[in-house]
């Protein structure tokens, strides 16, 4: 395998919460990505997956851990020593109507990245290049337009264009298709298979397990600040080997009538990171938690094949 | 089985600031038996949610409709606001889009349940207490949390508290619009199971409005799947999913990633039309994979096929 | 990859962004109580400029009696010194609207300032910047009006501080919390994960977006400043060597006009202050109507639709 592009050793993010609570949102977090590799991280709502997005931009406060991005630790770099990872990794949001500027032309937020980062030779040509490629063809029709002038679907390609740039070797996307139609959804999922194929890495955070099934090489699954299973897209989904992921699977409903799930409900909702349980934190709402579950912290242990590992005390 | 529920020629307009009209809903017309669970399904605009905001008469006043809808042999839209109030809540109800985020902070999870059930007349003081405990456990809650404040419960809570509230004049019809998103997997599942459980339980008929075609599959027995305002197509959600007559309907599914099957994921290019200009033609002809020549210029004809599946296509083979 | 997800209409077809001089015709067309007050505002304003040159008389020109009664030379009577009222009131208005404008666009850069500071960067620093805005805020605007004319002087331009500083706190808080709502927006945190400084932020992002509310709000205040001016030089701590109408009262109060019978000493500068306040207020408050969100209807509340029969041509479904 390739050297990877991020590294993320051992990620922790704590914050305070008033009273002297701390919010353990991410507790432990490992992972990598290798250029030309998509990776999905995949959890509900309060597991950290955002939060860790956030930190690997230097967007939240790393407590403890290493961010590597192609060999170089940036995890106490300054927000000037971070211009040029900056340049390097791009960012693209969940909402495409909010995160473009309602004031500024298509032109302008594409031109943008390269005002920041003081890119002035053939500028007109970048934005132009960048429009095409996130599927904006022909750029033109599209340059001088007001975001509210474009389709959702649109948006979010002129977010992935400003994101385009900058020529980027890295993209982290927090959920970008979730607030898009299921008829565009596929195309800018497409559009991210086919820049990781040119050779980008890609991070994608996402609460959708066949979106990730679908699109992602690797899928690390996350529940309460921790990654509990991670491997190959196919094995995880396949041959799931946490319970947590086990359930998950198992409740992903199925396009086909006929096909019968036996859904495995877990009881109760993700508990707050501020109190996290005890040994394994999983361990309330696990359906075959022993006794020792409350006391061992489990730890990511290699588990079915193909480099599939998890954390769980009874594999 | 007599049907609870018929929808004859059901249109919406909307009134533009411009003067001009939008047809959100083009004459719409399905039957729902009792017990029975009915997806609608369709993408952001369709006029799915529409299309059920007129069945609980909660139309805004930019809005006219026209049809028919009939609720026990009643045509109850018959005489507008007037014919429609008696039966809203207590015949049909509804759990609106994003409910578990609609309660009134300040007020307890049990007071806002009691509201509908005081306002109906149905009990008071303490028979309303009581009816209300009734209802939270039916949905899975403890009836002694009712005196705790929507911000002590969880979403799934919420969510569970909003279908308490939907059902507390016990309705022949619930109309559920988008009732598990923003919701997490694991909260959606639960929700969708305590839904099929009450609707089993209660014989309660139940219309689902969602853009999320698995949902439908796994929750309701027959779908109806709507583009621009019309049903393209209607039917049980097995033929639906195996034997589509509408390439809209077949194109929606290859849109939507499966977990578990290998399959090519599309995306369906273009969008759905404008709806405040006339239309010629089949809508979805300028998306269509397999459209003809005729598909541009002329309204597509009805198509059957057994157990009352309906849709509208020139093709004259399966799509 | 060549995916179009929506039908595109030719770019010169695509609405060109009005003019900004359409957009504002078009906006006093939609509240017509904004173009009331905006006409006599642009009476004032071209009074205050061009008054000099058609004022019948000087402003230090004793043309008569003192306190002579309005007539058909005079129409609106002499003052305490034999000079005309009518002359005064066009002299005046310059130095009133000057004030006026010049209070409110201190108190705007001042308040504005600190509220796009205090709401951007948040945390300790918006912590201090608030506490200080509490303490002046409390304090009383009286005193501080005597307080500053006092120890600075009588002048113009201490006047237009202390309005200035009296306003900027109610300025400060309201930028802050737009500013709180604008940063969280994605495309803030987009050029921030770019690496774009907080200057370009704050310039190209965050200002654009507040600068409606700054100026209706600014306008809003200029009707204040003016009001507040007048009261300063009613209670003689004007600027004793320029005419306001704020001074015109003033003097013909302290020279008791009210035992001369001179009503027309006192009425003109009094109804040019109420007609001014009032037509900043009436452009002010629509252009911060047209800027507020409007209030959704809830879903529960009861709605009358109407009923339309059938359209003639029942298509199948």
């Amino acid at each position: 395998m390739t050297e990877p592009l991020l590294q993320v050793d051992d990620l922790v993010v704590h914050y305070p919460a008033g009273r002297k609570r701390v919010v353990h949102a991410v507790d432990g977090v490992s992972l990598t990505v290798a250029p030309g590799e998509f990776v999905a991280l995949v959890g509900e709502s309060g597991c950290g997956k955002t939060t860790t997005a956030q930190a690997i931009m230097r967007m939240a406060k790393v407590t403890a851990g290493t961010i590597t991005y192609s060999g170089c630790d940036i995890t106490t770099f300054s927000q000037r020593e971070m211009r040029p990872i900056r340049h390097e990794m791009q960012l693209i949001f969940q909402d495409p109507y909010e995160s473009l500027d309602p004031r500024f032309r298509v032109r302008d937020t594409v031109i943008e990245p390269l005002q920041i980062h003081g890119v002035t030779d053939n500028r007109e040509e970048r934005v132009r290049a960048a429009l095409e490629r996130a599927g904006l063809t022909p750029a033109e029709l599209y340059i001088d337009r007001y975001p509210h002038e474009l389709s959702g679907g649109q948006r979010q390609r002129v977010s992935i264009a400003a994101s385009l740039v900058l020529e980027p070797t890295m993209l982290l996307a927090d959920e970008p298709v979730s607030m898009l139609d299921v008829s565009v959804r596929a195309g800018i999922l497409g559009l991210l298979e086919e820049l990781r194929k040119s050779g980008l890495g890609i991070l994608m955070i996402t609460h959708d397990l066949s979106t990730a099934a679908h699109y992602a090489n690797r899928i690390c699954v996350m529940y309460l600040g921790r990654v509990v299973e991670e491997g190959p897209a196919h094995e995880v989904i396949r041959n799931p080997q946490h319970p947590y992921t086990k359930a998950l699977v198992s409740v992903v409903p199925q396009p086909d009538p006929d096909r019968a799930t036996k859904p495995q409900i877990l009881q109760g909702e993700t508990p707050n990171p501020v109190n996290v349980p005890s040994g394994c934190r999983f361990h309330p709402r696990c359906p075959v938690a022993e006794a020792r579950c409350q006391n061992e912290d489990p730890q990511l242990r290699p588990a079915g094949g193909d480099g599939q590992q998890a954390a769980c005390l009874l594999i | 089985m007599t049907p609870v529920l018929v929808i004859e020629g059901l249109h919406v307009w909307f009134e533009l600031p411009n003067h001009k009209e939008l047809h959100a809903v083009k004459g719409i017309s399905f039957e729902l038996e009792p017990g029975e669970r009915l997806g609608l399904v369709g993408e952001s605009g369709c006029g799915k949610t529409t299309a059920i905001l007129a069945m609980m008469g909660l139309l805004p006043p930019t809005a006219s409709a026209a049809g028919k809808i009939i609720l026990d042999g009643d045509d109850i839209l018959a005489g507008g606001d007037t014919t429609m109030r008696p039966h809203r809540w207590k015949d049909i109800s509804m759990v609106f889009q994003g409910a578990m985020n609609a309660f009134d902070p300040v007020k307890t999870i049990g007071s806002q349940i009691q509201e509908p059930i005081v306002k109906a007349k149905l009990a008071e003081g303490k028979a309303a207490r009581l009816r209300t405990a009734e209802l939270l456990e039916l949905v899975g809650i403890s009836g002694s949390r009712q005196d705790r404040y929507p911000h002590e419960f969880s979403g799934g809570m919420r969510q569970r508290a909003a279908i308490a509230m939907a059902l507390a004049c016990d309705p022949k019809v619930l109309l559920a619009d988008e009732p598990t998103t923003a919701l997490d997997v694991m909260v959606q599942a639960q929700i969708l199971k305590l839904l099929v459980q009450l609707t089993d339980d209660l014989g309660l008929a139940m219309i689902m409005v969602t853009h999320d075609l698995p949902l439908v599959s796994q929750v309701c027995t027959r779908a109806a799947v709507m583009y621009a305002g019309e049903i393209a197509e209607i039917g049980t959600t097995h033929d639906l999913y195996h034997k589509p007559l509408h390439p809209y309907t077949r194109m929606l599914f290859s849109a939507t990633p499966d977990l578990l099957a290998e399959q090519t994921v599309r995306s369906i290019p273009g969008a759905p039309p404008r709806l405040d200009q006339p239309l010629v033609g089949c809508p979805f002809q300028p998306r269509c994979d397999s459209a003809l020549t005729v598909c541009a210029s002329e309204a597509a004809p009805l198509r059957t096929g057994p157990d009352g599946h309906r849709a509208y296509c020139h093709l004259k083979d399966t799509a | 990859m060549s995916v179009v997800d929506a039908p595109m209409t030719p770019l010169d077809e695509v609405r060109k962004s009005p003019s900004r001089l359409r957009s504002l015709l078009s906006f006093l067309r939609k509240h017509p109580q904004a173009a009331i007050g905006f006409v006599i505002l642009m009476l004032f304003v071209f009074v205050a400029i061009f008054g000099p040159y058609f004022a019948p008389y000087g402003e230090r020109e004793q043309v008569g009696p003192i306190f002579g009664t309005p007539s058909s030379a005079h129409p609106l009577g002499l003052d305490d010194g034999g000079i005309d009222i009518l002359s005064l009131l066009i002299y005046g208005a310059r130095v009133t609207l000057i004030v006026g404008f010049a209070g409110a666009v201190v108190a705007m850069l001042v308040g504005g300032s600190i509220g796009i500071i205090s709401g951007y960067f948040g945390g300790k620093i918006d912590n201090a910047l608030m506490r200080t805005t509490d303490y002046f805020l409390v304090l009383p605007d009286l005193v501080l009006m005597i307080v500053v004319a006092s120890i600075w002087g009588r002048s113009l331009r201490n006047i237009i501080i202390i309005i200035g500083l009296i306003y900027w706190t109610y300025m400060a808080r309201l930028i802050r919390a737009q500013v709180k709502v604008v940063r969280e927006r994605a495309y803030v945190k987009r050029a921030q994960a770019l690496g774009a400084t907080h200057t370009r932020i704050i310039f190209r992002h965050v200002i654009p977006q507040i600068a409606p509310l700054l100026l209706a709000q600014t306008v809003l205040m200029v009707a204040l400043a003016i009001f507040l001016e007048t009261a300063i030089s009613f209670l003689g701590l004007g600027d004793p060597s320029v005419a306001s109408w704020g001074k015109m009262i003033e003097t013909a109060f302290s020279r008791s006009a009210i035992s001369y019978g001179a009503w027309w000493a006192i009425a003109p500068p009094g109804i040019a202050v109420a007609l001014v306040i009032m037509a900043f207020n009436m452009v002010g408050t629509a252009a911060e109507d047209s800027l507020n969100p409007r209030l959704r209807v809830s879903h529960l509340a009861r709605r009358h639709f109407r009923l339309r029969p059938l359209p003639d041509k029942e298509p199948p479904k």
